[in-house]
């Protein structure tokens, strides 16, 4: 029965000593310590936190840099294509001038062949006349005995006006 | 390293463990054979009770007993002696005399003898000493003494963890993480699920307080020669008392109005039912005590039994197997050792947790 008989002097010494422990344990030991350990739950947590929000940060500024990419992309494209037309225009510009001024050069050839031709078959009429009256002459001027002499005579004169 | 250092450690204070109760109980029966025989319930006993002297081993004059200050409060004020004063008589008579009064000391109570008797007579029937009265006794006997070791140990572990945060705001390494993470276990896993996120901080100084306490004094129980704290019913009614007098000074409006007088239930039932929840109140905290004591003696007396089957067989052949019995009890009392801290704690959370509830009114 002693073992279940509680023994007042154990039993107050037990308050005594558990009152004393919280007192002083509370003061200088539990409210010390949970606060650092609450106050470094919430760093860690603001920490993480912190980071999750620089993550996310990080990818704007990726998905910003990457349509800003995708932008002087496009924009190159469009450079390029225009440059691409614009040698196009130039080249044509080109080649319609050059036809142009080919024709032109042509033309003007083809007035001077022209005129140029006129004035020699002008000459040629103008020689073809003075050589048969030259003819005319000779053959007026030479009493002709024979048809043949007379013949002859013209054959030569053709020949003359061939090596001219 | 140091774990393995720890092991030995372990592994050396177990084996004085088991030595120093069959070295105790050994000279007990060379000594004994010649009047009377081994009597196991005596020795657990003697291993389970308070007592004056804090004995290791040895028996009688040349036992090995450190000795304790006893603080008598009678009549006529305090009188103070060292335990060593009754030369290791438990039998009441030994008289120790202190300002012309008579002490006795019989089976570690002490007596204070009535003016003019010089022995202690007890009634046949009642077993009530008929010439004597017990005085208050203050005394720092052996399961106070231990007290105080587990408040030393206390007080070393957790001002240094406190040091610890004074000088940084890291996590602290080594033994002390192991403390921090169990403050954190007491808080999160304890105090947090039964008391709730709002109103736990208020009571975490003394589930704190009580899990280490609890724990601490039943491993230091565990030792060789120490103390059997926890497994004292009058440790345990204090500390179930702590948690009583919690309940009833936070019990909120809600609490009372549910023990009293049960809201939701038809009229004629409320009175029985306030019976008993208002018996429930009480029996509460004495289930808390009462288990604590059963549990923590109830280990040491498994252990002291299986070593003292040695002596009832008187043959040693029989170490063989209740050695390593008894230190398989140990290995599984180092894990009650925690576990009752832990459902003691637990329990006085869940018990504060429900007087503090903020009901939902249907």
């Amino acid at each position: 029965m002693d073992l279940i008989t509680p023994e007042y002097g154990l039993f107050v010494w037990q308050v005594v000593v558990l009152i004393i422990l919280i007192f002083i344990l509370t003061k200088f030991a539990w409210k010390p310590v949970m606060k650092a350990v609450a106050a470094r739950e919430d760093s860690i947590n603001d920490a993480l936190a912190s980071a999750e929000k620089a993550k996310e940060e990080m990818a704007n500024l990726k998905a910003d840099n990457e349509k800003m990419l995708q932008q002087a992309r496009a924009e190159r494209d469009e450079m390029l294509k225009e440059a691409q037309q614009i040698k196009k225009n130039i080249i044509a510009e080109a080649t319609d001038d050059a036809n142009k001024k080919s024709e032109a050069i042509l033309e003007k050839a083809k007035v001077t062949i022209e005129s140029e031709k006129k004035q020699a078959l002008a000459e040629i009429k103008s020689q073809v006349a003075e050589i048969s009256v030259q003819i005319a002459e000779t053959v007026v001027k030479k009493q002709l005995d024979n048809k043949d002499e007379q013949m002859k005579l013209v054959d030569k004169m053709l020949d003359d006006v061939k090596l001219n | 390293m140091a774990t393995h250092k720890s092991f030995k450690i372990t592994v050396a204070l177990m084996l004085v463990f088991f030595l120093s109760p069959i070295l105790g109980i050994a000279d007990n029966k060379t000594e004994d054979t010649t009047e009377e025989s081994f009597n196991p319930t005596e020795m657990i006993m003697h291993h389970i009770s308070d007592s004056h002297g804090w004995h290791f081993f040895g028996e009688g004059e040349d036992s090995f007993t450190i000795p304790l200050p006893v603080i008598l409060w009678t009549d006529d004020g305090i009188t103070t002696f060292m335990s060593s004063a009754f030369h290791h008589d438990v039998e009441g008579e030994h008289i120790v005399e202190r300002n012309g009064q008579k002490f006795v000391n019989y089976h570690e109570k002490i007596y204070l003898l009535n003016e003019g008797e010089d022995e202690l007579k007890f009634d046949e029937e009642t077993h009530a000493a008929l010439n004597a009265d017990r005085p208050f006794d203050l005394s720092i006997t052996k399961n106070v003494a231990s007290m105080l070791l587990t408040v030393l140990v206390m007080f070393i572990f957790f001002l240094g963890l406190a040091k610890h945060y004074r000088k940084s705001k890291f996590a602290p390494k080594g033994f002390k993480n192991i403390l921090e993470t169990l403050v954190i276990f007491v808080r999160d896993e304890i105090a947090k699920p039964q008391i709730g996120e709002k109103k736990y901080m208020k009571f975490m100084p003394f589930l704190l307080t009580v899990f280490f306490f609890i724990w601490i004094t039943n491993l230091l129980g565990l030792l060789p020669g120490a103390a059997n704290v926890t497994g004292n019913i009058s440790v345990t009614v204090a500390l179930g008392l702590f948690t009583l007098a919690l309940i009833l000074v936070n019990g909120n409006r809600d609490y009372w109005q549910h023990v009293f007088w049960m809201p939701g239930i038809p009229t004629f039932v409320k009175p029985i039912l306030a019976i008993v929840e208002i018996l429930g109140v009480f029996i509460k905290p004495i289930a808390l005590m009462i288990r604590l004591f059963a549990n923590i003696t109830a280990g040491h007396i498994i252990i002291l039994s299986l070593i003292g089957l040695i002596f009832i067989l008187e043959n040693a052949g029989v170490a063989a197997i209740s050695v390593p019995f008894a230190l398989f009890i140990t290995v599984l009392e180092l894990l009650v050792a925690f576990l009752q801290a832990f459902i003691f704690t637990m329990l006085s959370a869940l018990f504060i947790g429900m007087a503090v509830q903020e009901h939902e009114h249907h």
